[in-house]
């Protein structure tokens, strides 16, 4: 790594670092001070802060400095094809020299990069040449914590991860301790479970709306797509006690039943959301600016797009129709009527048109599930595994003993390993367990769609303009909290 | 000249209040979201919650121009020397809240990732409890910082001063540099 490149790399100052054509490689981030500073400690102090936050290899380091396979897909090429061959673009100019180009930075403190992600770009004038997302900014070590957490704590844990799903993330981790534990839900439980899952699908598409016409300069739209989502959270705070991070489901079924009055609430929020997307369609989908802005940019094919593993919306945009939903169907998804939604083009606008579509069939499913609820338990009835009711515990010695066993040691789980796989709003989203018999999971994976979907961007930028680098990434989605856990 | 020769209307009052009153009324925030707080921070900028009505709407990009640095979320080991800088970066007076559980004390995440509370890297004024606080506790969180602004001194802040002095003595040969409190 050279000294002057990657100065003050960090902390959302775009800074341009001339590609090193004459000073020598020196020891990485240790630069003596400028020559002919004005203040020498000043330089000292920069040099302490580059040395704190410089990431090393794991940024975007100069061609020669770079190995060839790692050039390539910085570049955007598609290595990992399964027949073991490489979707390579003719045009990708390998040979390019480095005084030619400029290596700029892009957050971890950046207002559009959803979180802390951090790009480091390579442009030529205005044009992205290559792309490295560096990740880890918000690394939590939620896969550790969780081998420290009984299954029943565990949701607290998992519901943090995806910020903008939280429900979706309890929902993959119970049905994983759920296939362990090979216990059978009551049919209400399972229905309000899929209730909530796609309240929370509309909530996180309207989020995504929000955001992405605020990084295309439409305010108003951000200001519109918080407004409709208050309405689901308001929802989520009358049934779970929260806004986010609900820890509504757990192992066993749902923590309670839903509150008096619930389908009024569903119902409002079906009807002012559906008839908004319309005011959507007028904002932003017949708009020029915004067509101009998104079609045509951050194209992706079926082919890079499976060769990617990316899932979920950016898939389905590229005329995939892969949805767990209707594939891999779970919960009682086969019972409902729903259209999987696929656009053409695999570009932005596509994955625009797909979210808001995938808005209105959330709100059809939720229509269905309203009108089709079926009555009975919201969780098994098996003490050993969810809590008797608070009532319960003055009156039977046996129902404190199960209440005290089930919050501290509580429940063993058979040994063995399963995976589950559950459509959340930004795709595939599994969960992997490995049980030793104990009431801890031995081991806690979770496969985060965002993660996955995020090294699509190098692909999706090469070529592209820095000014849509921001709509591109927008369009991914990523939720950091996921991608890092 | 006594003032009854003026001919026209006059007001007294004293430098430090116009002082406080004016920070009080314009804290710009710099849009600093980490996790989950930080969805939250950007409901309270928007319609239903409306940030704007306290003068504080402006979320600006750049540290250089926010008064306010709202830490809203878990703040990583990796994060750490990032926030410190941005920090650092941002001009006098300013101010911290520390927003939600995880940045307060580390939270539910007492591991080896999370660092257990911002106040090792930066001096917070106000701390907001929840996981993730309510956008009704982040404005009290923001009004308690204005009844800060409004009855402290105007002048630097001992909390600044402290951090820095207990910051100095780890890295002797580097006055200004800051170090985590756990190292990587």
């Amino acid at each position: 790594m050279s000294d002057d490149l990657f100065v003050s790399a960090a902390a959302g100052k775009p800074t341009a670092g001339k590609p090193a054509a004459t000073g020598p490689a020196g020891k990485p981030g240790a630069p003596g001070p400028a020559p002919g500073a004005p203040d020498p400690a000043a330089g000292i102090r920069t040099a302490a802060r580059v040395a704190e936050t410089s990431e090393g290899a794991q940024e975007l380091l100069v061609r020669p400095a770079t190995p060839p396979g790692e050039l390539r897909r910085e570049l955007g090429a598609v290595l990992r094809l399964p027949e073991g061959g490489v979707l390579d673009p003719g045009d990708i100019d390998v040979e390019r020299r480095d005084d030619e180009t400029m290596i700029i930075n892009m957050g971890p403190q950046h207002p559009s990069t959803h979180g802390v992600l951090r790009l480091m770009l390579e442009l030529d004038g205005e044009t992205v040449l290559r792309t490295k997302p560096v990740i880890g900014y918000l690394h939590t070590g939620m896969e550790k914590t969780g081998e420290e957490l009984t299954y029943v704590q565990g949701t607290t844990n998992v519901t943090r991860m995806d910020y903008l799903s939280p429900l979706n993330n309890e929902l993959v981790f119970c049905l994983a301790t759920e296939a362990l534990l090979d216990i059978e839900l009551p049919p209400r439980a399972v229905w309000i479970r899929m209730l909530m899952s796609e309240l929370q699908r509309v909530s996180s598409h309207l989020m995504w709306m929000a955001t992405n016409g605020m990084d295309l300069g439409s305010t108003s739209m951000m200001i519109y797509g918080f407004r409709e989502r208050e309405m689901v959270l308001s929802f989520f705070e009358k049934a779970t006690g929260l806004r986010m991070n609900n820890n509504y489901i757990r192992p066993g079924g749902v923590a309670a039943d839903l509150p008096d009055g619930w389908e009024d609430d569903v119902e409002v929020i079906c009807e002012t959301v559906l008839a908004r997307t319309y005011e959507y369609d007028e904002l932003l989908t017949g708009q020029p600016i915004f067509r101009e802005r998104t079609e045509g940019i951050g194209n992706l094919t079926a082919e890079e797009a499976l060769a990617l593993s990316a899932t979920g919306p950016i898939l389905r945009s590229t005329g995939v129709p892969w949805d767990l939903r209707r594939t891999m169907p779970y919960l009682a998804y086969d019972q409902v009527d729903f259209d999987v939604i696929v656009g053409t083009y695999g570009d932005n606008f596509d994955r625009y048109s797909v979210r808001l579509n995938e808005i209105r069939e959330s709100i059809r499913i939720i229509r269905q599930v309203a009108e089709r609820m079926p009555p009975g338990d919201y969780r098994v009835q098996d003490r050993k595994v969810t809590p008797p009711p608070r009532a319960r515990i003055d009156e039977s010695m046996e129902a404190l003993i199960h209440h005290f066993k089930v919050f501290t040691e509580g429940f063993r789980v058979p040994e063995g390993e399963v995976y589950v796989a559950i459509e959340s709003p930004r795709g595939e989203l599994g969960c992997e367990l490995v049980s030793d018999g104990t009431s801890k999971p031995y081991r806690m994976h979770i496969r985060g769609p965002s993660f996955v979907n995020l090294q699509t961007v190098p692909l999706l930028l090469r070529g592209g303009l820095i000014a849509d680098a921001v709509a591109v990434v927008s369009s991914v989605d990523p939720v950091m909290g996921e991608v890092d856990r | 000249m006594g003032l009854e020769d003026l001919q026209h209307n006059f007001l007294t009052g004293r430098v430090e209040d116009l002082v406080r009153w004016a920070r009080r009324h314009s804290v710009w925030p710099a849009t600093f979201g980490l996790a989950c707080c930080a969805i939250e921070m950007m409901s309270v900028g928007a319609a239903d919650y409306d940030i704007s009505r306290l003068g504080m709407e402006v979320f600006r990009a750049s540290p250089r121009q926010a008064d306010l640095m709202i830490v809203a979320g878990r703040v990583s080991q990796k994060m750490a020397p990032v926030l410190r800088q941005v920090y650092d970066q941002m001009m006098e007076p300013k101010w911290v809240i520390s927003m939600g559980v995880c940045a307060s004390t580390g939270g539910m995440f007492n591991n080896y990732a999370i660092v257990q509370g911002v106040d090792q890297i930066v001096p917070v004024d106000v701390y907001a409890p929840g996981c993730p606080p309510s956008p009704e506790t982040l404005l009290h969180a923001i009004l308690t910082l204005h009844e800060k602004i409004r009855t402290g001194a105007i002048t630097r802040r001992p909390a600044a001063r402290a951090a820095a002095e207990q910051t100095s003595g780890w890295v002797p040969e580097l006055p200004d540099a800051v170090r985590v409190a756990t190292p990587r």
